[in-house]
C-alpha cells in the first residue's frame, strides 16, 4: 500500500520553480529520506506534502487524501516533528501531550492512559509536571516525536529531527524511528547527517527542485561509485546550477 | 586541563571559567531544579593561529562560552584572556581585535549586503578596500547582490555575509559559533576550505559545531558537555586514547543485528553507524575470553544471524565522544 503517491508536483514562485515536476511514491512502513541542499526545494515540496501550500501543478496522494483538495483531512491524518518547532516550552510534559492528543482528536480517556504508557516508556514519569524547557534537548526530541505520533498517525514528517543532538542520544532517536516504523507508521524524514542516510529503506535526493536520484542507499552507492552516501550526495550536488542565491 | 604555563603568546587562556544561570523553575508545585552551570570550570589555552574546535551538541555551554571570550557576557568566577587581554577589565582591546559571527544571523535585515559591511567596517576605523583581500574569496559570490537587502538573502548567503562582516576589520582571533548547524554537507565543506584559508593569514580561529566529523579538519579540538571539557587535545591524540577495542559489523537485517549484538558476550555498547554498527569490547590481553572479529562472528552466525561481517576499526572522533558519554 502506499502512502505517499506524487505525480508531476511542481510549485512556482513568480518565475522561480521551487519544485520542479517530481513524481514519487513512498510504501507503508517505509523510512524515507528526502535529502538535498539548502535550497534545493526540500521545504516546499514537503509543506505541499503535508497540506500546508497549495501545489502549481501536478497531483498527490497523501495518507489517501488529496494534496490539491483535501489539505485539511491530510493535516488531520499526519504526524509532524522539526528540529525549529516541536513542543511548547512553556507548558508541563503533560500538558503537552494532552495539548497534541486534543488538536488530533485523541478521545480523553485514552489519551489519559496512553501518556501514562508513554511517560514510562521514556523514562519520563517523574518530569511529568516540569517545563518542557526544563528538559535536555535530546529527552525533548524523544518526547516530540513520541507525541508527533501519538494520535497514530498514517505517516510522520520529520524534518531534521536529529539536529544538534549528542551522538548517542541521536542514534536512540532512530531506534525510536525503527521501532515506528515496524509498527506500520511510515517515516519520511529530513537530515543533514549522512550516516542517517543509511538507515532509510530508500534516499531521494533533490537538485534544483527535482529528484535526481532515488533508491536503497546501497544501490545509491553503487550507482554513483561512491564509498559513502556522503559522497554520492556530493557528486549529485554539485551539477546544481542555482547554487545558493 | 592540558597545559597551563602563564603566557602572553597563547591566543586564548582561560582558567578555572565558570557561568552559572539562573534557577529553571521545576513543577507546578513551585520547586526549583537548581542553577545551570553552562560553563563548569574550564581551563585551556589556544595558540596563535590554531584551528581550535569546540564540539558538542546543543545546551553543552559552547555559545555561552563563546560569549565570555567575546566580552558579551562576564563569568562568575574565574579568568579569561584573548591574546593577552584580560576578557573583563580589557574588553575594549579585545572588542578591537576579535570577529565574532554568532550562531543566529544578527545583521541588518534591513540594510542592504553592502550597507551592512560598510558598517562594519566603519566601526572599526576601517574601509572594506583597505580588507577586501581578506574577504574577496567569501564576498566575491555576494557582490551580484551587492544591493540586496541581508533580509532578502538564503541561509547560505547570509552566512557568507555575517562572516565577511566578521573579517572586515582584520581580526586577529575570528569566532565562529556554529557556523555549519543546518547547512548541507557541500556548503558545510566550502567553509570549512574558507577557514583553512584564513588560517594561512595567520587569524587564530575558535569554531563550534555539532557535527562530529568536522573535528578532523580542527588543529586541536575540545569535546563539550553539560559545561566541561570532556577531553581536549589534537583529533588524532583523542582517537589513540581510546581505550576499547571497535568492531564494525554488518548483516543481512541490521535491526535485529543491533539487538543479537547487545546480547552478545563481552560486548559493552552497540551503536548503528551508517551502513554498519560499531561496537566496543575490551582490549585483548591475551585471555581466551577476549572478543575477537571471528568469535563475533561465530557467536552471531551461531545466533542464526546471516551474512555477517566483522571486521576490527579505527575509531573516529564520533566513537570517542560516545565512549566519553556513557562513562
Amino acid at each position: 500500500m502506499k502512502v505517499i503517491e506524487v505525480e508531476n508536483l511542481t510549485k512556482r514562485f513568480g518565475s522561480f520553480t521551487a519544485v520542479d515536476n517530481i513524481s514519487f511514491s513512498v510504501e507503508r512502513g517505509e523510512i524515507f529520506g528526502f535529502l538535498g541542499a539548502n535550497g534545493a526545494g526540500k521545504t516546499t515540496a514537503m509543506k505541499m506534502l503535508c497540506g500546508l501550500l497549495r501545489p502549481s501543478g501536478g497531483r498527490g496522494i497523501v495518507s489517501g487524501f488529496d494534496i490539491n483538495r483535501e489539505s485539511e483531512k491530510i493535516k488531520a491524518s499526519i504526524g509532524y516533528m522539526s528540529q525549529k518547532f516541536a513542543l511548547y516550552e512553556d507548558l508541563k510534559v503533560w500538558e503537552n501531550i494532552r495539548l497534541y492528543a486534543g488538536i488530533y482528536g485523541v478521545p480523553e480517556k485514552e489519551a489519559t492512559e496512553r501518556s501514562h504508557t508513554l511517560l514510562e516508556e521514556l523514562g519520563l514519569e517523574k518530569e511529568r509536571n516540569s517545563l518542557v524547557k526544563s528538559l535536555p534537548l535530546g529527552w525533548r526530541q524523544k518526547l516530540a516525536f513520541s507525541v508527533s505520533i501519538f494520535h497514530k498517525p498514517t505517516i510522520v514528517f520529520l524534518d531534521e529531527p536529529t539536529g544538534g543532538v549528542d551522538p548517542v542520544t541521536r542514534r536512540q532517536f532512530w531506534e525510536m524511528i525503527y521501532k515506528a516504523a515496524g509498527s506500520g507508521i511510515t517515516v519520511f524524514v529530513t537530515t543533514h547527517y549522512m550516516d542517517e542516510a543509511e538507515y532509510c529503506n530508500r534516499v531521494s535526493i533533490m537538485v534544483d527542485g527535482r529528484i535526481d536520484a532515488l533508491s536503497s542507499p546501497a544501490s545509491l552507492k553503487k550507482e554513483f561509485e561512491a564509498e559513502s552516501m556522503d559522497e554520492v550526495f556530493r557528486k549529485l550536488a554539485r551539477k546544481s546550477k542555482n547554487g545558493e542565491l | 586541563m592540558v597545559c597551563m604555563e602563564e603566557s602572553n603568546s597563547k591566543a586564548i587562556s582561560v582558567k578555572a571559567l565558570a557561568k552559572n544561570f539562573g534557577k529553571v523553575m521545576g513543577g507546578g508545585d513551585g520547586s526549583a531544579s537548581g542553577a545551570v552551570a553552562a560553563v563548569a570550570g574550564i581551563s585551556f589555552e589556544i595558540e596563535r593561529g590554531e584551528i581550535f574546535g569546540v564540539i558538542g551538541p546543543d545546551g553543552a555551554g559552547k555559545t555561552t562560552l563563546f560569549r565570555i571570550l567575546t566580552t558579551l557576557l562576564l563569568p562568575d568566577s574565574g579568568e579569561a584572556r584573548v591574546m593577552g587581554y584580560d576578557t573583563v577589565k580589557d574588553y575594549r582591546e579585545i572588542r578591537k581585535i576579535v570577529g565574532y559571527m554568532p550562531g543566529k544571523f544578527s545583521l541588518y535585515q534591513d540594510l542592504t549586503v553592502e550597507e551592512n559591511l560598510k558598517i562594519f567596517a566603519t566601526l572599526f576605523n576601517t574601509t572594506i578596500e583597505e580588507n577586501y583581500h581578506l574577504i574577496k574569496d567569501i564576498y566575491g559570490h555576494l557582490e551580484p547582490f551587492k544591493k540586496r537587502r541581508a533580509g532578502a538573502l538564503s541561509g547560505g548567503m547570509k552566512q557568507k555575509l555575517a562572516l565577511s562582516c566578521a573579517l572586515i576589520h582584520k581580526p586577529e582571533v575570528l569566532f565562529l559559533d556554529e557556523p555549519t548547524t543546518g547547512i548541507d554537507p557541500v556548503s558545510r565543506k566550502e567553509l570549512w576550505e574558507m577557514l583553512g584559508r584564513l588560517k594561512k593569514q595567520g587569524i587564530t580561529i575558535v569554531v563550534s559545531t555539532p557535527y562530529m566529523d568536522e573535528a578532523s579538519l580542527c588543529d586541536r579540538i575540545a569535546l563539550m558537555q553539560e559545561g566541561k571539557f570532556l577531553m581536549c587535545d589534537r583529533p588524532q591524540a583523542i582517537i589513540d586514547s581510546f581505550s576499547k577495542n571497535l568492531f564494525s559489523v554488518k548483516g543481512e537485517n541490521m535491526g535485529a543485528l543491533l539487538e543479537g549484538l547487545r546480547e552478545a558476550k563481552g560486548v559493552l555498547s552497540c551503536f548503528a553507524f551508517g551502513d554498519s554498527h560499531h561496537i566496543t569490547a575490551e582490549k585483548d590481553n591475551g585471555t581466551s575470553s577476549a572478543v575477537t572479529a571471528a568469535s563475533l562472528k561465530a557467536e552471531l552466525e551461531r545466533a542464526g544471524f546471516e551474512g555477517v561481517e566483522v571486521t576490527k576499526t579505527e575509531p573516529s572522533v564520533e566513537d570517542c565522544f560516545m565512549e566519553l558519554l556513557s562513562k
